[in-house]
């Protein structure tokens, strides 16, 4: 693994997960320097594929920052990574962090993992939006609906479990001001997988990943035929779009994103290495001119 | 006499949110709990009979998600459209900008409106309406009342009056059975206020 773990470079580590019948897997994070939710989650991702494929426990060599090491902890890494990873257990107890932590890893498996998200970040993320993004007071409410409707899409339309992460950092070198990163992934069916059924007759040879992802994304199909379904993930655009900010979605072979002037991702990207179930990034950045 | 053959009801979400759903949880979010709060508002409403009024109170809710809109707000008044044979009226009290937007989008997907309490003491038609529609609608809101000799001073042309009878098909005024006079909603229910 590279030295940063983050939302650039996840997809190498998701690229790279090995196939059924390779040997043990080792997963080396010794020199990671920095980490992200996304990478948080796509290392516990992508450790959950290649455990099941390989009937074995991977082993995850830790990384030797003790600066990362205990960011891993405080954000609950090493709690979800029991069970997905062989690892050194003298890891660093779990110990009270910055202010910044906004969302610690958190399974989303029912209904109840989603309220509990939208509690935990009612009580933090207010004084976080406002101090380092210069958001308005009203901001954590729609803040918190983003989460919700993200997180609900993991148990409506993934049938299977995924973690939710949310943090803020300083992207000073980035784009010179603080974001908030939200990571949301599941080992679920994926968006063509949930979509087929009901939509992929009418797309005939074009129904792909690629297909399935603007479906969704772009035109608000869902599997479900009541009308007042499929709002979730447009709306969760559209406030993004308002605070100027990237949302990408990776789903099978294909991401698809709605990125801003200072994001150079592709909006779509096609051929990628087939991985299973949605890996959600969503960047919010500091209004201009917020005093970080 | 009252021309008023209405008794009308206020329905607190939060409250019932605490009490049907889940104790420890004061956000109406996710789609089973939108579901599972409009179910508990229609067995109240089963016991009103066939013509009612309810101000349904999102003033302690603080999160609202786009589902819960649906759920709440716009399935609760498809379930009781024009072509229901019971008579159901809704205002919907403590809109706040927050909760603005899911239940503005929510409205719009299913081609609906609702009166809603949008600041203290101030009332807004939320969702899909014609320009028409606002209008007359905001002619009544600022009278209150308007009587049938009113009519044709208020709203001149046919245009207008059949705006106005669109909303009282659409259950956003009220005209009485007795009198014919029209009703703003927000009226009915300020007492409950």
């Amino acid at each position: 693994m590279s030295g940063s773990l983050d939302q650039q470079t996840v997809e190498d580590l998701l690229d790279r997960v090995p196939g059924p019948g390779e040997g043990r897997t080792l997963f080396d994070a010794r020199h990671v320097r920095w980490v992200d939710p996304h990478g948080m989650l796509a290392l516990l991702v992508a450790g959950v594929v290649t455990r099941d494929r390989q009937s074995a426990l991977p082993r995850l060599e830790v990384p030797e920052s003790t600066d990362v090491l205990g960011y891993l902890s405080r954000m609950g890494f090493f709690r979800e990574a029991q069970g997905i990873f062989e690892f050194d257990d003298r890891v660093p107890r779990r110990s009270p962090g910055p202010s910044e932590v906004l969302l610690e890893i958190t399974p989303i498996r029912a209904n109840a993992d989603v309220h509990e998200v939208v509690n935990r970040v009612q009580s933090r993320a207010g004084a976080i939006l406002s101090s380092k993004l210069g958001y308005p007071p009203s901001a954590v409410v729609q803040f918190s609906v983003i989460l919700s409707e993200v997180c609900q899409n993991v148990i409506e339309h993934a049938d299977g479990p995924g973690w939710v992460a949310a943090q803020a950092y300083n992207w000073a070198q980035r784009i010179g001001r603080w974001v908030v990163v939200i990571s949301v992934m599941d080992l679920g069916r994926g968006f063509r997988g949930s979509l087929a059924e009901e939509h992929a007759a009418r797309y005939g040879d074009r129904w792909s990943d690629a297909t399935a992802l603007e479906a969704a994304f772009l035109h608000g199909l869902t599997r479900f035929p009541d009308s007042g379904r499929g709002q979730g993930i447009q709306q969760i655009r559209r406030q993004v779009q308002r605070w100027n900010g990237a949302i990408t979605i990776r789903s099978g072979s294909a991401r698809i994103g709605q990125v801003p002037e200072w994001d150079d991702t592709p909006p779509l990207a096609d051929g990628l290495t087939a991985f299973p179930g949605a890996q959600i990034g969503i960047v919010l950045p500091a209004r201009e001119g917020t005093p970080g | 006499m009252t021309d008023l053959p209405l008794d009308p009801i206020a329905i607190d979400v939060g409250n019932l949110l605490h009490r049907t759903v889940a104790s420890l949880y004061s956000h109406l979010v996710t789609r089973p709990t939108g579901r599972a709060v409009r179910m508990a508002i229609e067995t109240q409403l089963a016991e009103l009979g066939e013509r009612s009024l309810s101000l349904i109170d999102l003033s302690e809710v603080s999160v609202l998600d786009f589902s819960c809109a649906d759920e709440v707000v716009a399935k609760l008044l498809q379930r009781y459209g024009p072509e229901e044979h019971t008579q159901a009226y809704f205002v919907f009290r403590g809109v706040r900008e927050p909760h603005r937007d899911p239940i503005e989008v929510a409205l719009r997907r299913q081609h609906l409106a609702a009166v809603a309490e949008t600041a203290p003491g101030r009332f807004e038609l939320l969702g899909e309406r014609s320009e028409e529609e606002d209008r007359a609608w905001k002619i009544l809101e600022e009278r209150g009342l308007v009587t049938c000799e009113d009519i044709s001073v208020l709203f001149p042309d046919g245009a207008q009056r059949r705006a106005l009878d669109g909303l009282v098909d659409r259950r956003l005024v009220f005209t009485s059975p007795i009198t014919g006079r029209y009703h703003a909603l927000s009226r009915l229910v300020a007492h409950l206020m």
